[in-house]
C-alpha cells in the first residue's frame, strides 16, 4: 500500500495528455482513459520522474497556499495514486 | 461551479464523442478463427485504403476528439506498411495499440513498430490446447504467440492476453491466468464470444453452458482479487447468459468509430451487415470522418433513444445497456430496431432462451464453419 515515503513514478505505458475537447488533462493507458480534475493532473504531471508521495503533497500544500488544508490535499493525493496503483500504472522505486 | 455550468457539463461529457477509432487495415488473416467479427461475405469489399488515406483517417479522427486508435482486422501485420500508420497514428498524437494474433513472430518488426511509436501491444490466443487452438482457427501457433509476448515485453510495451471464450476453451480459464502471468500480461481480457456475424453461423457448437460460465467467472474473479495491481482481470460475461444486454459500444455512435479495410465508416464491426442501413453508410474516400459522425445517416439511425421501442423506452435501465445491440437485433429478428432478444423484458427473449437451452445439452453435434476469405485474391 502506497503511504508517504513511497517513491514512484507513472508506468511506461501511461501517457498524460491534454484532452483538446474538454481542456482537460487525460492519462492514457492501453484502450483506455481517465479524466483528471486539477489535483489529479499536477499529480499526475509530478510522477513523470521518481518522487516521494511526501515529496508530491508538499508541492501541492506549496502552491495551494492555505486555501485547502495539507489533510485534505495528502488524502486526495493519496486516493488517486491508490488508484493508479490499483490499475497497474504506477512504477514504485527504491527509496 | 453553478448548478447550471454542472448540468451543461454533464450533458457535455454525455454528448456523443468518439475516443476511440477502430481502424480494420485488413480483412486477410492467417487464422481462420469460427467466431470471427468480420463480415461473413468479404467478397464484396473493395481493395483496402492506402497508407496516405489512413494518415488522413488518423488525423480527422484526433480532431473529433478520439484519443485511442486500435490497429486490427484481420491481421494488421500483413500490411507492409504497418510501421508507416503507426508512425501516422502517432504523429495524430493517438494512443496506438496494436491488435495481432501475433503471426508471423518477428522481433525485429516489432522493435521497428515501436521505434515508430506503438503505445502497446494486444496479443490474441486461441487456446492453450493445441488441439483446441486447432479446432477454433484452423491452426495452432502457440510458438508464434509466446515469441511475439517475449519479444513484445523485450521491448518494454505493455502487453494485453485477449482470449475469446466459448464452449471449447472455457474450461481453461485457469490456464489462460497462468499464461498472462508467465508472459508478464498487463491485462488479460476474458471476452465471450458475441454472437454475431460468423459465431452466430456456429453458436450450437460455440455457446456454453450456464455452469461452465458461472465457473469461468468465478475462476476470473479470483484472478482479479489475487493480482490486484499487477495485472487487470476483465470478464466479459456473454449476453446470451445475462438476462440484460450488453451495453454494447457504450451505445451506438457514442463513443466508438470503425473504420473498414475499404474504407466504410460505421459505428460497430457489425453494423454494415444490417440491411435496413445498407444505403445509409458513407466512405472515408468521400466524406470527412466528422460529416460522417455527426451527420452520417447510419450514425443517426439508432443515436439516442428517439429509436427505441417499448419496453426500452420507458426503461431505468436504458442509460446503462442504451437498449444493447442494434446488430444482435437484426441478426436474431430481421429488425434491428427492435428490443435486443438478450433482455429477459424483450418481446422475442424466448430465442436467447431457446438457444441457451440447447447449449445446456452436451455435446453438439454442430460442425464448426472456419472463417475463409472469398473472392478476395
Amino acid at each position: 500500500m502506497i503511504d508517504r515515503t513511497t517513491r514512484l513514478s507513472l508506468a511506461r505505458q501511461v501517457r498524460l495528455k491534454l484532452d483538446p475537447r474538454s481542456g482537460k488533462q487525460v492519462l492514457l493507458y492501453p484502450e483506455k482513459g481517465l479524466a483528471l480534475n486539477d489535483t489529479a493532473a499536477r499529480v499526475a504531471a509530478l510522477c513523470g520522474e521518481p518522487r516521494t508521495v511526501g515529496e508530491i503533497v508538499a508541492r501541492l500544500v506549496a502552491a495551494a497556499d492555505g486555501a485547502v488544508p495539507a489533510a485534505r490535499i495528502e488524502q486526495e493525493v493519496l486516493a488517486f495514486l491508490r488508484a493508479l496503483e490499483d490499475r497497474g500504472l504506477l512504477v514504485v522505486h527504491a527509496p | 461551479m453553478s448548478e447550471k455550468q454542472k448540468e451543461a457539463e454533464a450533458e457535455q461529457e454525455d454528448a456523443p464523442r468518439p475516443y476511440t477509432l477502430i481502424a480494420e487495415l485488413t480483412y486477410r488473416c492467417p487464422l481462420s478463427c469460427a467466431y470471427c467479427s468480420n463480415p461473413l461475405e468479404l467478397g464484396r469489399h473493395d481493395a483496402e485504403l492506402a497508407t496516405g488515406d489512413w494518415a488522413r483517417v488518423f488525423r480527422e479522427a484526433a480532431a473529433l476528439g478520439v484519443l485511442q486508435v486500435n490497429l486490427t482486422g484481420g491481421e494488421p501485420l500483413v500490411r507492409g506498411d504497418l510501421e508507416a500508420l503507426v508512425a501516422a497514428a502517432r504523429a495524430s498524437d493517438l494512443y496506438t495499440n496494436l491488435i495481432t494474433s501475433g503471426i508471423p513472430a518477428d522481433a525485429e518488426r516489432l522493435a521497428r513498430l515501436v521505434a515508430a511509436g506503438l503505445d502497446s501491444l494486444q496479443l490474441s490466443v486461441q487456446d492453450s490446447d493445441p488441439h483446441g487452438a486447432a479446432w477454433i482457427a484452423g491452426r495452432n501457433d502457440m510458438d508464434a504467440k509466446l515469441a511475439t509476448a517475449a519479444a513484445t515485453r523485450a521491448l518494454g510495451l505493455p502487453l494485453t492476453l485477449n482470449v475469446v471464450l466459448h464452449r471449447g476453451n472455457i474450461a481453461r480459464v485457469e490456464d489462460f491466468v497462468a499464461l498472462a502471468e508467465r508472459l508478464g500480461a498487463a491485462r488479460l481480457e476474458l471476452a465471450n464470444t458475441q454472437y454475431l456475424g460468423w459465431a452466430l453461423a456456429n453458436r450450437e457448437a460455440l455457446l456454453p453452458s450456464r455452469a461452465a460460465v458461472e465457473e469461468a467467472r468465478r475462476a476470473a474473479a479470483e484472478a482479479r482479487a489475487r493480482l490486484r495491481g499487477k495485472m487487470e482481470v476483465l470478464f466479459v460475461r456473454p449476453d446470451y447468459h445475462a438476462d440484460r444486454p450488453r451495453a454494447c459500444m457504450d451505445g451506438w455512435a457514442r463513443r466508438y468509430l470503425v473504420v473498414t479495410p475499404d474504407g466504410v465508416a460505421l459505428p460497430c464491426h457489425q453494423a454494415g451487415e444490417i440491411a435496413a442501413l445498407a444505403s445509409s453508410w458513407d466512405n472515408v474516400r468521400d466524406r470527412s470522418l466528422g460529416d460522417i459522425w455527426n451527420e452520417g445517416a447510419g450514425f443517426r439511425a439508432f443515436r439516442g433513444e428517439a429509436w427505441m421501442p417499448a419496453p426500452c423506452r420507458t426503461c431505468d435501465e436504458r442509460t446503462t445497456d442504451f437498449g444493447g445491440c442494434r446488430c444482435q437485433a437484426f441478426a436474431l429478428l430481421g429488425d434491428a430496431a427492435a428490443t435486443d432478444p438478450a433482455c429477459a423484458l424483450a418481446p422475442r427473449h424466448d430465442l436467447v432462451v431457446a438457444a441457451r437451452a440447447r447449449a445446456e445439452a452436451a455435446p453438439p453435434a454442430a460442425p464448426l464453419r472456419l472463417r475463409r476469405l472469398r473472392a478476395l485474391s
